[in-house]
Order: structure tokens, then C-alpha cells, then sequence
């Protein structure tokens, strides 16, 4: 039954991918068909004589696609290394910008959770800090760290520490008194309650917290590369789109979602392991 | 003089209610439990029974008044009390197994993961628990197997007080009876001194030396110690014939219908000594037994019990 239903599901999805592609491929095709015929001077300096003025059929864009992927690690100057290379360095800014951002959130989350005061205390900070875009925090990075690199890194870092952070303090404010009292009636000193009971308790929630904050860090890196430069997913769509390579922008594009996919997939397992049923 | 096992003085608990006023739950709560008995206390919704449960389980401090066990004032939760609560307090991330495991492993930190796990499995055993089920997690237990789970980590924790929170509440009327006779079998292996709240008249008679009487809340107090003259081992359907029983019953149900609400009605007297509630007897006078009691009602118990 089940079986059936997740086959049925997946053949609607290839056939609306084919429907897609098909419009797509017949749309541009026209399109490339206008302005055909003899140019005046004019015509030709505004640039109607351009061959690549309209946007890439799907084919092309595959064809694109398959050259870059048998080859993803070339590394032929700053302006030529493959997507594997550029996808390289964007995940290795949102991941150590997102560890970092979660060895400060996840422990201030517990004393946040646990505590009223501390709750109450800090809360206006992070009512305040939390609707920054972390792009606007990009200058004051640059100007304070003097490293685009390490600048990148502290916008992930921002931007991924929010909902860690406020996730983790709810779940922990949220334990069952009873589960406490499991605790408590067992004599479990403070760091075994931690440990033992509110944290495998509030995992989910945590786990949520991290996953939501891993989507906007991947969300961030492209822009923040497309600020700072040099390398990374973000920088190679902008460098490209300079270049009016728009194949590559859109074989980059399609690249930034499956990506983002695969990161999303890791903590969706993640989420599996850890919830429970009460 | 020997002290009581369990000696509790003066206890009180009050709220402030508005401005400097404050709401009497309880007051002038004396009773002792001797080692090996099994007491239970019943009173109305509001009596203050969780309460007393709880600062005995040194989870609630009370306003006044002083718990003292094995010549030890209570102040705070200790292993040396175990808890079995209404709604069972299980772990859910936990299978029942490692749920006991865990109360064995906080008693007995230095034991070996080997030795945890044998002595957990015995007491899982005790609880008919042994077939697979001590595998799953509590989500896939029914209430019943859930509330043996509690009481089996409860037991394995070897506490010198056991506090049952009205354990069988929530479990339909078949469970409660199969659970209490385990309860009743474990506790006679065990020698256990166990406290339990309930609100079925006649679980407690089935399970308890002693059942202490609340009088309604606010000013609730222990009104009367009903002893249950009923030898042991008490089997439910033979307990029913027993002359004592309908006495007992009877005194019970006449108490929380009607004296109850009299007692908390009467003026109260303003006595700061101690004082142990009177001791009742209705199983003891040795008169004719009620000849039509039990042919009377027998459909009740057996559901009831």
C-alpha cells in the first residue's frame, strides 16, 4: 500500500520535472528565435546581436552541469576552481562558524533553561540581537576582525546562534517536573541531571533548534560570499554572473539547494535518533 | 524508649492567600509507621495527601512540622525513600530495562554494569516483565506494564520507605487488581515499610496494616488510624468473607461520606501538642458476623478491589 503510494508520489514528481523542463527548454527556444534577420548599427551596439541575451535552455545548463561535475576539484587560477572546490570552502565556513555557534549556544541555552533569572535577565539582549540580519553585521565584522575569511565565519556564527540558543532554553524550560523528580528522588547530582535526564529530555527540541539554525547558515554563506569574495559557492554565482555565464549561475544555483538538501537530511536523521514518544 | 521508624510531627503546610492571609491545607499532622508496615492514607481531593507524600518524599517542604526517619530528620529526596508516582514517571527515551537500570545504577554507583543489570532483571521478573517487554520503550507499554515498571525500579532501589502515589489511579479495574496482588506478594517478600495515597476503599483494606483517615481540607488532619484486623495473607476473594470486613468497610465509607466533612465542619481546637490520631478498631469486636454483607454486594469487590 505504502509502496504503491511512494511510487505513485515519485512518478507525479518525474513527470512534473519533465513538464518543467519541457516549458523551460521551449520557452528559451523561442526566445533565442527573436530578433532574427538583418541588424542596424544601433541594434548590433545595444547588444541584440548577442548570441547569449536570453537565459539558457535546460539542456545547456545540464550539458554545463556535466562538465563541472566530471570535474569538480580543478583548480586552474582564482577565477577557474571547480564547484567542488568552491562548495568546499562555503561548507567549511558554515560548519565552524556553526560549531562555534553551538559551543557557545547549547551550554548558555541550558543555564537559560534552567534558570528563571538568567532567562529573564538575558532575554531583551536576545530579543534585540536576534532580528539583525547577520549581513548587516558584515562591516563592523570586517572593520573589527580586519579578515574577510574570519569575517565570514562570525556571520555564520550570528546568524546560526539564535535559534540554537532560544531552542535550547525552551526545551530545557520545559522538562516534565516529574522527569526532575526521577532525578531528584535518585539522588543525581546536577551534572548527572543534566546529562541523564534534561538533556536526552529536551534533545528534540535542541535538535530542532540546530537544525533550523544550519538552513540559515547555509542561507547566509551565499550572500556573505558574495560580499567578501574569493572563494566559496556564493562568490562563484556572483563571478559568474559577471562573466554572463549563465549556465554556471544556474547549475550553481540548483548546486546551493542540493547541498542545503544534504545538510538538512543529516539533522532530519539526527532528529529521528533523538525523539521520543511519551 | 525505641523511636518509630517514621516519625511525623506537627506537619503543616499553608499558602499565603491575598494580602496576609494565608490557606491552612493541613495542620497538626502526627502519625508513625513502623518498620515492615504497609499504611495507607485516604481523604478527599484537597486533603492534602500529595502534599504530605511529597515532603515525606522530601520533594515538598512543609510550613510546619518535622518527618524524622531512623532517628533522621528528612530534608530533602533521598534513595533511602522510593517513589512510585500516580502518571509512573518513566524515562521515555529509556526502555523499561535501562529505566530500572537507572534507579540501580544512582543506588549502587560502585556495582558492575553486570551485577546492575542481574539485579534490575530480578526485579523485573517479580513484575512479570521478562518476555521481551523490558526491551520497549514505555510508549509501547500499556499503562499497566508501565506502572510494574515503576514499581519494579522502585523495589529495586531497595528503599527503607517506599511512597506510593495513588500508583493504580489511572489503570482500568483489572490491571489494579492483578497489580495489587503483585504489589501485595513483593511487599510480603520484602518486608518493605510502604506509605501509599489511595482513593479506593477497598484496596486499601486489601493492602494495608493500617489506613489513616483524613478529615477535608483546608484544616484537614488525620482523624482516626483504622487498624485492619484481617489476617494475612489476605487473598481478595476470600477476604470478603471475612467477618471483619464489611466492619471495616463500613466504618471506612461512613467516614469519608459523612465524618469527613463533620470533622472539618467542627470548630478545631487550638493544641500545639502532639497528638496521634485515635486508634479504631471496627474488625475487632468479636461479635456475630454480618450474615447478609457479603451476599450482598460481593459483584462490587471483586470489580471494585
Amino acid at each position: 500500500m505504502t509502496r504503491s503510494y511512494d511510487f505513485r508520489a515519485l512518478l507525479l514528481s518525474i513527470v512534473l520535472l519533465i513538464t518543467l523542463l519541457g516549458a523551460w527548454e521551449l520557452a528559451t527556444n523561442t526566445q533565442a528565435q527573436g530578433g532574427g534577420g538583418e541588424l542596424t548599427e544601433y541594434e548590433r551596439l545595444m547588444g541584440a546581436g548577442s548570441q547569449r541575451a536570453g537565459v539558457p535552455p535546460p539542456s545547456e545548463v545540464i550539458g554545463k552541469a556535466w562538465e563541472e561535475l566530471s570535474d569538480p576539484f580543478h583548480n586552474t587560477g582564482a577565477n577557474d576552481k571547480g564547484i567542488g572546490i568552491q562548495i568546499a570552502y562555503s561548507l567549511m565556513r558554515v560548519l565552524s562558524g556553526y560549531f562555534l555557534a553551538a559551543l557557545i549556544a547549547l551550554p548558555v541555552g541550558f543555564l537559560i533553561g534552567m534558570s528563571p533569572l538568567m532567562y529573564k535577565a538575558l532575554d531583551p539582549f536576545i530579543q534585540v540581537l536576534r532580528p539583525i540580519s547577520p549581513l548587516a553585521w558584515m562591516p563592523l565584522a570586517l572593520f573589527i576582525i580586519q579578515d574577510s575569511e574570519a569575517s565570514s565565519i562570525f556571520v555564520i556564527f550570528i546568524c546560526s546562534i539564535w535559534p540554537m540558543l532560544i531552542n535550547t532554553a525552551f526545551g530545557v524550560a520545559g522538562v516534565r517536573k516529574d522527569w526532575v523528580n526521577v532525578a531528584r528522588t535518585h539522588e543525581l547530582g546536577p551534572l548527572k541531571t543534566a546529562f541523564q535526564v534534561i538533556l536526552p529530555a529536551a534533545a528534540p527540541t535542541i535538535v530542532t533548534g540546530m537544525r533550523i539554525s544550519i538552513g540559515i547558515a547555509w542561507l547566509v554563506i551565499v550572500a556573505a560570499e558574495m560580499l567578501v569574495g574569493g572563494t566559496g559557492i556564493g562568490y562563484y554565482v556572483w563571478n559568474e554572473w559577471n562573466n554572463l555565464d549563465l549556465n554556471s549561475v544556474i547549475f550553481s544555483i540548483l548546486m546551493i539547494g542540493v547541498v542545503g538538501m544534504a545538510l538538512d537530511a543529516v539533522f532530519a536523521r539526527l532528529q529521528r535518533f533523538v525523539t521520543y514518544t511519551e | 524508649m525505641s523511636q518509630p521508624f517514621l516519625q511525623i510531627d506537627g506537619l503543616a503546610k499553608r499558602f499565603p492567600s491575598g494580602k496576609d492571609d494565608t490557606l491552612t491545607v493541613f495542620e497538626n499532622v502526627d502519625f508513625d509507621i513502623e518498620k515492615g508496615e504497609f499504611v495507607c492514607i485516604i481523604g478527599h481531593s484537597g486533603c492534602g495527601k500529595s502534599t504530605i507524600m511529597n515532603v515525606l518524599a522530601g520533594l515538598d517542604e512543609p510550613t510546619d512540622g518535622v518527618v524524622t526517619m531512623d532517628g533522621r530528620e528528612v530534608s530533602g529526596p533521598s534513595l533511602e525513600r522510593g517513589v512510585v508516582f500516580q502518571n509512573y514517571s518513566l524515562l521515555p527515551w529509556l526502555t523499561a530495562l535501562k529505566n530500572v537500570t537507572f534507579g540501580v545504577k544512582a543506588r549502587h554507583p560502585d556495582w558492575s554494569a553486570e551485577r546492575i543489570r542481574q539485579h534490575s532483571y530480578k526485579f523485573l521478573e517479580m513484575v512479570g516483565l521478562t518476555n521481551g517487554a523490558e526491551h520497549r520503550k514505555p510508549s509501547q507499554l500499556s499503562g499497566g506494564m508501565r506502572q510494574r515498571v515503576s514499581i519494579a525500579r522502585a523495589f529495586a532501589t531497595e528503599p527503607k520507605l517506599l511512597l506510593l502515589d495513588e500508583p493504580f489511579g489511572a489503570l482500568d479495574a483489572l490491571t489494579r487488581g492483578t497489580i495489587q496482588d503483585e504489589l501485595l506478594r513483593i511487599w510480603q517478600d520484602s518486608g518493605q515499610t510502604v506509605f501509599m495515597i489511595t482513593h479506593d476503599v477497598d484496596e486499601a483494606i486489601l493492602l494495608a496494616d493500617r489506613i489513616l483517615l483524613m478529615s477535608n481540607g483546608p484544616f484537614a488532619q488525620v482523624a482516626e488510624s483504622v487498624v485492619i484486623d484481617i489476617p494475612r495473607p489476605r487473598k481478595r476473594t476470600e477476604m470478603v468473607h471475612h467477618p471483619a470486613y464489611y466492619k471495616i468497610r463500613n466504618h471506612l465509607v461512613d467516614f469519608l461520606s459523612s465524618r469527613s466533612a463533620e470533622i472539618a465542619a467542627s470548630p478545631r481546637e487550638k493544641d500545639g501538642s502532639r497528638r496521634q490520631p485515635p486508634t479504631v478498631r471496627p474488625g475487632a469486636e468479636d461479635d456475630s458476623p454480618a450474615p447478609d454483607a457479603e451476599s450482598a454486594r460481593p459483584h462490587l469487590v471483586s470489580l471494585a478491589g
